[in-house]
């Protein structure tokens, strides 16, 4: 159970283990702080994990604060509707916030910080990323 | 992947002593190879089929099988268990088969070691047999969770024909069974087990079943069913330990205790949570092993000489436990050994269902998506039919369908062969062929409903019913068809359906009645609507709200799902669990969000009334976590800005500490009761305002409610309370008190109408206890009760609470009743009791 796996391996990529799925509710986000600033984890009903970076591309909300429904969170603030596997803004709202690659092993939930598309923090790779 | 299939059983042969000459033929090219099977299952009779048919005679063959049968259907054993199918009619080939193939089959004897240096197998009797190609078929084993007492007499597994015999003995003499793990096998076994007369009961780890195959949705419906059929089914229980019956001697299991305490009494448990590879001979002969045997892509180990199928093995990292990529495998090791080149292994895509009979669910590829993926729902609450397809980028990946699955077979085609079904996106879910001539139109599914099929839940009307009526009555509405049938009259969940009905059998005839405003975009269904259902028909979770009422999501939205919370929170209080995740982040953290994502804090002071002790407690705070704003709030509160969600715990601590509760400031629910001073002090006050106040915010506090309630008392006709623009306000007069209603001082300023007048503190209780209730009960989610005042009209307000005192008195009891259940500090819960400790602390910290 892969989930937004990068698209190229520019080289081999580094996992940082961030806890076990079962510590982040069903519908519901747990937060990573790191040095490039906070990263909000969501897991969906079907068990999916997905990471983004914990800011609303319309006015910084906290996502992570957001109600999770389907693959999407609904932003505290002002009702934005994110993609959790993308980042992307449901129309007609438009943005995108930075998404993070993750991986699930068995319980364990580890995410690639160096491979993340952060909009906030700057890209750290050049990535190609629209 | 844990579920079903394959492995090895074996018997009997005789091979043996003539192999000299055989050898020399062989290096002269001119004597057959020689293969041996280790494994009589599934997977490594379907490989020497599969040989047979494309190269006979090409090898001599030993097949050699644990179990003493021959080769059987294993995932048939589920109905020998039922009692559908006998043994005899699920074995897949004869001993003749083995025989009219030349075949030597050995069964009852499991192979025990290989010598990879001389290419020989050596079997439990200590028979020796030569190869020059070697197949490792031995399958897998049941997985036996680590608790005390997993090996008492009595656990089974649900593996192979000697355990079917076993549960088979057990539920002979009835009592009761323990089957843990509610995956496909359990539930089969748990089936069959109920069937055969067992009291049986499912111990399942996860919050619902099937989770591998069924999202939340699906497994409700599954459970349900199951349910009915008085299979007792447990979620979210994780087993402990499994007690023996100590008093017999005899060891034999008496019960299971699960981790949260409770014990079930068990006669027989059946372990049913997963399978393992069995790989112990491969490992024991130094093959490459991670999970299972590693195989490449052609199904070779790292000894070339060696090959593995099935689900003993590991592939790309993978194991598997259906039969279809058993299958897979074996066809392309087939074509190697017969000495075809090209094929290739790379995984399968599967489908699973369920083998109870009467029970359709079914499931295929991956519903875990990712990036760009949609969902399309159907729901069909009247043939208890749920569907959910998964798309992206124009193709089928995944697929769930519970009560109708005769589509099952088309979705998992075209989702193995990748096919663009852009063209079909808006009609496939209703199934194949639905796409071609009947393009489009919805009303064939209802034209195929057989008459007795039931179309309204809450009246029990059938379709043949509707029909005749419109036909005999000539009927041509919606309305005119409630009237007459009662069908759609209750919760009108049923009306889009009634209406299909009506265009089927009418045909231009027509017209639909004018759309209302639906709930939100996951559902058809108005507020109301829902509410009415859920009361009607008893629907107690979110999930049985989602079936009835035919929502096109998985799991709803972030519209729907908090008023849902609300709606089954207020009509079943003390029964209905809050839905945490289904609350707005300021009610899930116990404090308002603010701009820059830190909270603001606002202790409840009753009544408006506060003294040093709290105050000097709060400066305290505001000292202690650098709280960089303190505010007097509009409805006489004390809010404290820019506090950390962290540190939100530690700061309601201090707070509790002076006898502080929260003040729910973030509530959709009781905020404030503002009050003037009243008689106690001023020179014009006619009654105890302040003390009123707090009396009623003491009986209201913790209530949860459509939109957010704000009450005031005032002491006299001036007003200085501004109760006159509350939810409920009180103007205290010479004579008693007068009560206001449906006031609001926001966005659209609206005075209060004059409800009644009453004489006695305890009236004001009353009618306020009422009205309270008659505000949750009736109007809508996010409605305040300005707006609902407005739209119900206040003579209807009056009918209920002044006209009608026993009905007054009705609603103030169950608001009573419902506040029993909420009137606990939410803020010292999580405190000092550690609730929803997740809430507040960072998953990690890295970096």
């Amino acid at each position: 159970m892969e989930n937004a796996a990068p698209e190229t391996a520019i080289s081999e990529i580094v996992w940082t283990e961030v806890g076990s799925i079962d510590d982040i509710p069903v519908l519901g986000s747990r937060v990573v702080r790191t040095p490039d600033g906070d990263i909000a984890l969501f897991r969906t009903a079907a068990d999916e994990v997905f990471a983004l970076e914990d800011a609303c591309p319309h006015k910084q909300g906290p996502l992570s604060q957001g109600i999770v429904h389907g693959r999407r969170v609904t932003c505290p603030l002002h009702s934005w509707v994110i993609e959790l596997a993308t980042g992307e803004a449901v129309a007609p709202d438009e943005g995108r916030t930075g998404h993070v690659p993750v991986r699930v092993e068995g319980r364990s939930v580890a995410i690639a910080l160096a491979e993340a598309k952060l909009s906030r923090g700057g890209c750290r790779k050049a990535c190609g990323h629209v | 992947m844990d579920m079903h299939l394959s492995s090895n059983n074996g018997l009997a042969v005789e091979s043996d002593a003539i192999e000299l000459n055989e050898s020399e033929l062989r290096s002269a090219g001119l004597a057959r190879e020689r293969l041996v099977v280790v494994g009589n299952g599934m997977a490594g009779m379907k490989t020497v089929e599969e040989l047979l048919a494309k190269a006979p005679g090409r090898f001599d063959i030993t097949v050699f099988g644990a179990e003493p049968h021959p080769n059987y259907n294993r995932i048939m054993l589920s109905p020998v268990l039922a009692g559908e199918k006998t043994f005899d009619q699920i074995v897949l080939n004869s001993r003749e088969w083995y025989d009219a193939n030349g075949i030597t089959l050995l069964t009852g004897e499991p192979v025990e070691g290989i010598d990879r240096e001389g290419k020989t197998v050596v079997s439990q009797s200590g028979r020796v047999v030569p190869y020059d190609r070697l197949l490792i078929a031995t399958g897998s084993m049941p997985f036996i969770i680590p608790v005390p007492g997993s090996t008492l007499p009595g656990v089974i597994g649900f593996r192979d024909l000697a355990d079917v015999d076993a549960m088979l003995a057990a539920a002979a003499k009835g009592g009761r069974a323990v089957v843990i793990g509610g995956g496909l096998l359990g539930l089969e076994a748990a089936n069959g087990l109920r069937v055969k007369g067992m009291e049986v009961t499912v111990v399942h780890l996860m919050p619902t079943l099937m989770e591998r195959q069924l999202d939340p949705s699906a497994g409700m419906l599954l459970q349900r069913e199951l349910e009915r059929r008085g299979i007792e089914v447990l979620t979210g229980a994780d087993t402990a330990e499994i007690v023996g019956n100590n008093q017999g001697g005899d060891g034999w299991v008496s019960a299971v205790r699960l981790k949260d305490g409770r014990e079930l009494p068990a006669d027989i448990v059946v372990m049913a949570v997963g399978i393992r590879p069995n790989m112990a001979l491969g490992k024991a002969a130094g093959l490459e092993c991670g999970r299972g045997i590693r195989v490449d892509d052609r199904m070779r180990t790292s000894d070339p000489s060696i090959y593995a199928v099935g689900e003993c093995v590991e592939h790309r990292g993978v194991t598997w436990g259906l039969v279809a990529p058993l299958f897979e495998m074996a066809k392309v090791l087939a074509h190697d050994l017969a000495g075809g080149e090209g094929a290739a292994y790379t995984g399968s895509v599967t489908s699973t269902k369920l083998k109870v009979t009467g029970v359709d669910v079914f499931s295929a590829g991956d519903f875990s998506g990712g990036a760009g993926t949609e969902d399309i729902v159907f729901r069909d609450a009247a043939r208890g039919v749920y569907k959910r397809l998964v798309l992206k980028d124009g193709k089928l990946l995944g697929a769930v369908l519970y009560g109708d699955t005769k589509d099952g077979a088309w979705y998992f085609s075209l989702l193995k062969d990748g096919a663009d079904v852009s063209a079909e996106r808006d009609t496939m879910i209703f199934g194949q062929g639905f796409g071609s001539a009947d393009a489009g139109d919805p009303n064939a599914a209802i034209a195929a409903l057989p008459d007795s099929a039931e179309i309204c839940g809450c009246n029990g009307v059938c379709k043949g019913a509707i029909v005749k009526a419109i036909t005999e009555k000539g009927l041509t509405s919606l309305d005119e068809v409630k009237a007459h049938t009662k069908a759609s009259a209750s919760c009108g969940g049923c009306s889009g359906t009634v209406e299909r009905l009506l265009a089927v059998t009418l045909g231009d005839g027509f017209t639909a009645a004018p759309k209302v405003k639906p709930m939100c975009k996951c559902t058809h269904h108005t507020h109301d609507q829902v509410r009415a259902a859920i009361v009607g028909r008893g629907l107690k979770t979110m999930a049985e709200v989602f079936q009835a009422m035919e929502w096109t999501t998985p799991d709803g939205c972030a519209s729907c799902r908090p008023a849902l919370n609300y709606y089954l929170l207020c009509a079943w209080p003390g029964e209905y669990k809050d839905d945490y995740q289904s609350r707005y982040i300021n009610e899930r953290a116990h404090a308002n969000i603010q701009k820059d994502g830190t909270y603001s804090v606002v202790p409840r002071m009753w009544g408006g009334l506060t003294n040093a002790a709290e105050l000097r407690a709060i400066a305290d705070v505001v000292d202690k976590f650098a709280i960089p704003t303190v505010k007097v709030t509009g409805g006489q509160r004390i809010d404290l800005f820019g506090v950390k969600k962290e540190d939100l715990p530690a700061v309601w601590a201090d707070l509790n500490a002076a006898g502080m509760v929260s003040g729910h400031a973030y509530a959709k629910g009781l905020r404030t009761v503002k009050t003037c001073v009243g008689s106690e002090w001023c020179r014009f006050g006619t009654q105890d305002s302040t003390g009123l106040g707090v009396k009623l915010e003491r009986m209201t506090w913790g209530t949860w409610t459509p939109h957010k309630v704000k009450l005031a008392v005032s002491g006299c006709p001036r007003n200085c309370a501004e109760a006159t623009i509350k939810d409920l306000g009180v103007v205290c007069i010479d004579s008693g008190y007068e009560l206001h209603v449906g006031g609001n001082g926001g966005l659209h300023v609206r005075a209060c109408d004059l409800l009644v007048r009453v004489a006695t503190e305890e009236e004001v209780l009353e009618y306020t206890g009422a009205f309270m209730q008659l505000y949750r009960e009736e109007a809508r989610y996010l409605e305040r009760t300005a707006p609902w005042v407005e739209r119900v009209g206040l003579d209807h307000i009056k009918a209920a609470l002044v006209e009608d005192p026993e009905r007054r008195r009705d609603l103030n009891a169950r608001f009573l009743f419902s506040q029993t259940f909420s009137q606990d500090d939410p803020w010292a819960e999580r405190a000092a009791k550690g609730v929803d400790r997740h809430e507040f602390n960072l998953l990690a910290e890295v970096g």
